[in-house]
């Protein structure tokens, strides 16, 4: 286990590596975040929609030979703005709204590919994810999408909780409700381009709805469903990273997997405290000492 | 000056008039019920008092300094909120945003405010438990806790009472009633509650897509459009 650890970090040649880690830990932290807002909100499915949009933006861009950030980050905070407004309206339905253009995103991605590259292994990348995808500027910007991420969701960190637990109490009570809406829909943009060509477009929205769901299942306050997913999201992620080097396996999915496990083991305690009653037990106990 | 003032007023939704024909006015420690069946317009209206919606014809004028974010308000609930997990002193504390403005944390005075009102609504002990775990009256009352949070003068109320058995129902018509006794807060609140309406509050709102009556509650008693409305129960 150490030797594989050091192998990954210490080898010279495997900048790589360490640059896809860096990038991995820091959108993971982030997609954690949100995710506990978006799926409160019952906007999980919003996730997976940016990152269709983001599939069929990165095969313009390729098409175009223009550099894949600077055509998708654009592209897919405009669809986040318009699926968030369509969600508020009652006209379309959410789900719907979401699935048109998702659907639409990946169909037009697929034809521009095949009148430029023909169907290869950077299609199979963009979808299934590829460790190798990340250059420095990559590094670069996930920083700053991080420190962007974390210093807003500290900042607005009550309102992001009233804007989800209760909108319209929020919006009575005078907090500017679609401007945090607005926010979080852009900061989802912008982790989702920035993982999805690592954990790739099929799964990156897996990032957003596993560690808040997981960390749902023990936790019951919000500072600590925030707190847990957040680290859960993280170790699950280096977990994956890990084992998809050690064993060869495909990044993205390695992490899903970890992800899934952890979300398991969470689910047995939940099960567990619940039928034992655990923490009743041990309040007992506490109060006998007493 | 009245706290708030309907002067015709018209509200509702995508161009089309859900409510009309609205003249009265609350004042300063008022309790106000508003009656009338689903679909009345009791909802519209109160989204209007909110600011959530603008008048379609008519003014709502807001007296006595009151601002938008001074108004406490008791939502109905949402499906979200069933399995949201939250402590009830989180979701107490919220209550106190519209008065931060953009700062991020919540001050001393803040969590002061927080404080009083677990203690006036007797949830003390419910501090550190879940939302979605309590029960329909305690949850109710935690909700109420963050609206008085969020206000010192008027307090909106949407169907309180919906989904609560009859002796919580009463506990928490009671609890209303007090506070507007003691604290001189100003309460409107939208129910289809008559019998409870008429016992508690001191005014009477009665819509039906548009006003019936509006006044004080001993002269709605005596009123016809109350005799129609409480039907067969005064009869005997």
């Amino acid at each position: 286990m150490i030797d594989i650890l050091k192998e990954m970090f210490l080898t010279s040649e495997y900048t790589f590596i360490r640059r896809a880690v860096v990038v991995g830990l820091l959108v993971s932290l982030c997609a954690a975040l949100l995710g506990v807002s978006l799926v409160l909100k019952r906007y999980s499915m919003i996730g997976d929609g940016l990152s269709h949009v983001g599939f069929g933006t990165l095969a313009v861009a390729t098409a175009l030979h223009a550099a894949p950030l600077t055509v998708s980050i654009p592209v897919v905070v405009l669809a986040a703005f318009l699926l968030l407004r369509i969600s508020e309206s009652s006209k379309i339905k959410g789900d719907a709204a979401i699935a048109l253009i998702s659907t639409s995103s990946l169909a037009i991605g697929v034809m521009v590919i095949t009148f430029s590259t023909g169907m290869n292994r950077d299609v199979c990348n963009y979808m299934f994810g590829s460790i190798l995808a990340m250059n420095k500027n990559d590094v670069t910007l996930s920083i700053v999408n991080a420190v962007i991420v974390l210093v807003l969701f500290v900042f607005f960190y009550s309102k992001i909780f009233a804007v989800t637990f209760d909108e319209s109490f929020a919006k009575a009570t005078g907090v500017k409700t679609g401007l945090y809406n607005m926010i979080i829909a852009f900061l989802t943009a912008i982790t989702i381009v920035l993982g999805m060509r690592m954990m790739g477009a099929l799964l990156i929205s897996s990032l957003i709805i596993f560690p808040a769901l997981t960390s749902m299942r023990v936790c019951k306050k919000w500072h600590s469903v925030t707190l847990c997913s957040a680290a859960v999201s993280v170790v699950c992620f280096f977990a994956g990273v890990v084992i998809s080097y050690a064993k060869e396996l495909p990044t993205g999915a390695s992490v899903v997997i970890v992800n899934i496990a952890a979300f398991l083991i969470f689910w047995l305690v939940q099960l567990i405290t619940k039928t034992t009653g655990f923490p009743k037990i041990k309040k007992s106990a506490t109060e006998i000492k007493e | 000056m009245s706290l708030i003032t309907c002067k015709d007023a018209a509200f509702g939704y995508d161009g089309e008039t859900a409510i009309s024909g609205l003249n009265f006015a609350v004042n300063g420690g008022d309790y106000l019920c508003v009656v009338g069946e689903n679909g009345s317009g009791k909802s519209t209206l109160i989204k209007g008092l909110l600011r959530l919606k603008s008048p379609q014809q008519g003014s709502v004028l807001m007296g006595d300094g009151l601002k938008a974010n001074e108004i406490g308000y008791l939502p109905q609930q949402t499906a979200a909120q069933k399995d949201f997990p939250a402590s009830v002193y989180e979701v107490i504390l919220s209550g106190r945003l519209g008065a931060r403005g953009i700062l991020p944390f919540y001050s001393r005075r803040d969590k002061a405010v927080a404080e009083e009102n677990i203690r006036r609504l007797d949830i003390g002990k419910l501090r550190h438990k879940c939302y979605r775990e309590l029960s329909g009256g305690q949850q109710r009352r935690a909700l109420l806790a963050r609206a008085l949070c969020a206000t010192k003068k008027l307090l909106l109320l949407d169907e309180p009472v919906s989904g609560l058995d009859p002796v919580v129902t009463q506990e928490l018509y009671r609890l209303i009633s007090t506070i507007n006794r003691e604290t001189g807060l100003t309460v409107i609140m939208v129910s289809h509650d008559i019998q409870s309406a008429v016992r508690y509050a001191s005014h009477i709102l009665h819509l039906k897509n548009k006003q019936v009556f509006f006044g004080i509650t001993r002269d709605y008693l005596q009123s016809d459009v109350s005799k129609s409305f409480l039907g067969d129960e005064r009869h005997d």
